[in-house]
């Protein structure tokens, strides 16, 4: 894994570069750990009061440990009549764990976010960033499976 | 019968999005040419003419927008595209972006042309990261073949915050600061990216500019409504067969979109409410169906067209529930700025929970009326003023499964 400061240097001169700097980060750990925020808040010259205040605005972005596998789940409107609570009780279940926890072994963390634009294909559910379409209830373990 | 007209998806599921050779055989760069050799002034000119309104939801005419960072001195200026689509149940700008990549460039290209800027942004929302790679590839093409001359795009991710869709909000978060949005005036055209002057387009809007300059404003202001002509891209969703994308003339019915292009409701069911525009959208009942799709037919009505999106229920589905939904998103949503949102999305979700819960009292209703009318006026920006439109519009044509919910 590149190190901390090493990705956050290489948008010190970008303009506006911090949240840029961040999503390198989470794309590199899946999350931003602590250290990342002071190290920005350094090489942007900020205080890290404001390094925090921009990172904790966006819920795309998580301050502290999650798992390998970030799967969160669209609650919006389409997405909620089409059943999300039921894909929900089904992966609490299946993972023995509830939205917002990770998994003992960190693979897993359950999330909530708000639509990811794939409506057409609701309840949808997304695997570190990436859609799955048409989530029912009974496909979760065989989607679980196949995440090793 | 509604019938689809493809402008702005012309080239969609016809050529690869990432050949550019594709994009130019099929006639794509020649209006960022052609407008090069007309000149600033008359390119803004057509662009006004044509009365190309914003597909974003404000509904502003882009020429006209344009013509103040035209006018605005200064030794930089800006274009940048929102494709922050965080509204729930809309897809077309991803649809867009995917399938026809180039056209977005070379609408910002024509615009940065005319205007006088040199740099644009693209921003796109953090939930799209394989449209943000395809954007990156195609800038690259264009840059290789040389088709943008000095224009510079970069493309910058969003990170789920849903008020970063608003245009000053955006700014903030390209500074790379939390996106609260600013005081307006001054708009962008005169101070924004860095203060300096700016322009704001969505991605359908800078996708409709190639063919106004290639085919002339009197072209494009022949489809649809007058008052705003032109195409627009619906994104349904929810119970209807056909849950995909269309793109029809503007005075096209919201009944052809549902009952004609959409198939009508799955499973021999009836329908009850469509909510157009997102979760800041009006939720209307069957009487209102034969509205043009249009944004002033939409606000005739007190609908909203919004961004398109179209989100259908059945006979079946709780309408208390799906307001109570959306209580709960704009309070998540709320950037805390300023108090009558902050505090007025958590009143309003409080509420609508109890209510759902079968626990509200009759008064409640007359109070998140009021709430709501004050929340219009006195919130900072579009988020909060237009929070409590689905629940006002659902008690307004769905009282009915209110007093249900409410004892005595
Ligand atoms: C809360 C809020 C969210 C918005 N989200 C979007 C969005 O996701 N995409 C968009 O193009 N415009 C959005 N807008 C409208 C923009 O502020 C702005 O009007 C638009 O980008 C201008 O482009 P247009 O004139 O081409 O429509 C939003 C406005 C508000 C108040
Ligand atoms: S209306 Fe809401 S989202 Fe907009 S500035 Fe005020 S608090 Fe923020
Ligand atoms: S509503 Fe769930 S993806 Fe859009």
């Amino acid at each position: 894994m590149a190190d901390i400061n090493t990705i956050i240097n290489q948008y010190k001169s970008v303009s506006g570069g911090l949240i840029e700097a961040y999503h390198a980060i989470q794309r590199e750990y899946n999350y931003i750990p602590e250290e990342a925020i002071t190290e920005a808040a350094r090489v942007f010259s900020i205080p890290v009061a404001e390094a925090y205040g921009v990172a904790t605005f966006y819920s795309y972005f998580k301050i502290g440990k999650r798992g390998r596998y970030v799967i969160r789940l669209c609650e919006s409107s389409p997405c909620h009549i089409a059943g999300a609570a039921e894909v929900v009780a089904a992966l609490e279940k299946e993972l023995g764990i509830k939205m917002g926890e990770t998994t003992p072994d960190g693979k897993f963390t359950l999330e909530y976010t708000e639509c990811v634009g794939q409506c057409q294909s609701t309840p949808v559910i997304t695997i570190n960033s990436q859609p799955v379409r048409d989530v029912t209830a009974d496909k979760i373990p065989g989607i679980l499976a196949q995440l090793q | 019968m509604a019938e689809e007209l493809r402008i702005v998806l012309r080239n969609c599921g016809v050529i690869d999005p990432l050949k550019i050779e594709d994009y130019i055989n099929a006639g794509g760069y020649k209006a960022l040419e052609k407008a090069r050799n007309m000149g600033q002034l008359p390119v803004i000119d057509e662009v006004k003419k044509s009365n190309l309104r914003g597909r974003g939801g404000a509904g502003f005419n882009a020429g006209q927008k344009w013509t103040f960072v035209y006018q605005a001195s200064a030794d930089q200026k800006y274009v940048i595209c929102n494709a922050d689509e965080g509204e729930p149940g809309t897809y077309k700008d991803r649809i867009i972006m995917e399938s026809d990549p180039h056209r977005l460039l070379e609408g910002m290209a024509i615009c940065a042309y005319a205007v006088g800027a040199d740099k644009g942004y693209i921003y796109c929302r953090g939930e799209y990261p394989y449209v943000v790679d395809i954007l990156r590839q195609a800038i690259a093409q264009a840059k290789d073949k040389g088709v943008l001359g000095d224009f510079d795009i970069e493309v910058r991710m969003g990170a789920g915050a849903y008020v970063c869709g608003e245009e000053t909000a955006l700014i903030e978060s390209i500074e790379g600061k939390r996106g609260e949005p600013r005081y307006k005036p001054p708009y962008p055209g005169v101070s924004g990216l860095w203060g300096k002057p700016t322009v704001v387009n969505n991605v359908e809007t800078f996708a409709n500019v190639p063919d106004i300059i290639e085919k002339g404003a009197d072209w494009f202001k022949s489809i649809g409504a007058p008052s705003y002509p032109g195409t627009k891209i619906f994104t349904l969703s929810g119970d209807v067969v056909n849950r995909t994308f269309f793109e029809v003339p503007t005075n096209t019915t919201i009944r052809d979109i549902i009952f004609g292009l959409g198939g009508g409701i799955p499973g021999g069911k009836k329908f009850k409410a469509v909510q157009i525009g997102g979760n800041s959208g009006a939720i209307i009942p069957e009487s209102l169906l034969d509205t043009p799709a249009d944004f002033d037919s939409m606000a005739k009505v007190g609908a909203t067209l919004g961004s398109g999106a179209v989100f259908v229920m059945d006979e079946t589905r709780d309408i208390v529930d799906v307001a109570t939904r959306t209580a709960k998103f704009f309070e998540h949503e709320s950037c805390g700025k300023c108090a009558p949102c902050r505090e007025g999305t958590m009143r309003i979700h409080e509420i609508m929970e109890k209510i759902n819960q079968g626990k509200g009292k009759a008064g409640d209703m007359n109070l998140l009326e009021r709430l709501g009318r004050v929340m219009s006026v006195s919130c900072l920006c579009g988020l909060g003023q237009a929070a409590p439109v689905p629940i006002l519009t659902t008690m307004k044509h769905f009282r009915a499964d209110y007093n249900a919910k409410v004892k005595e």
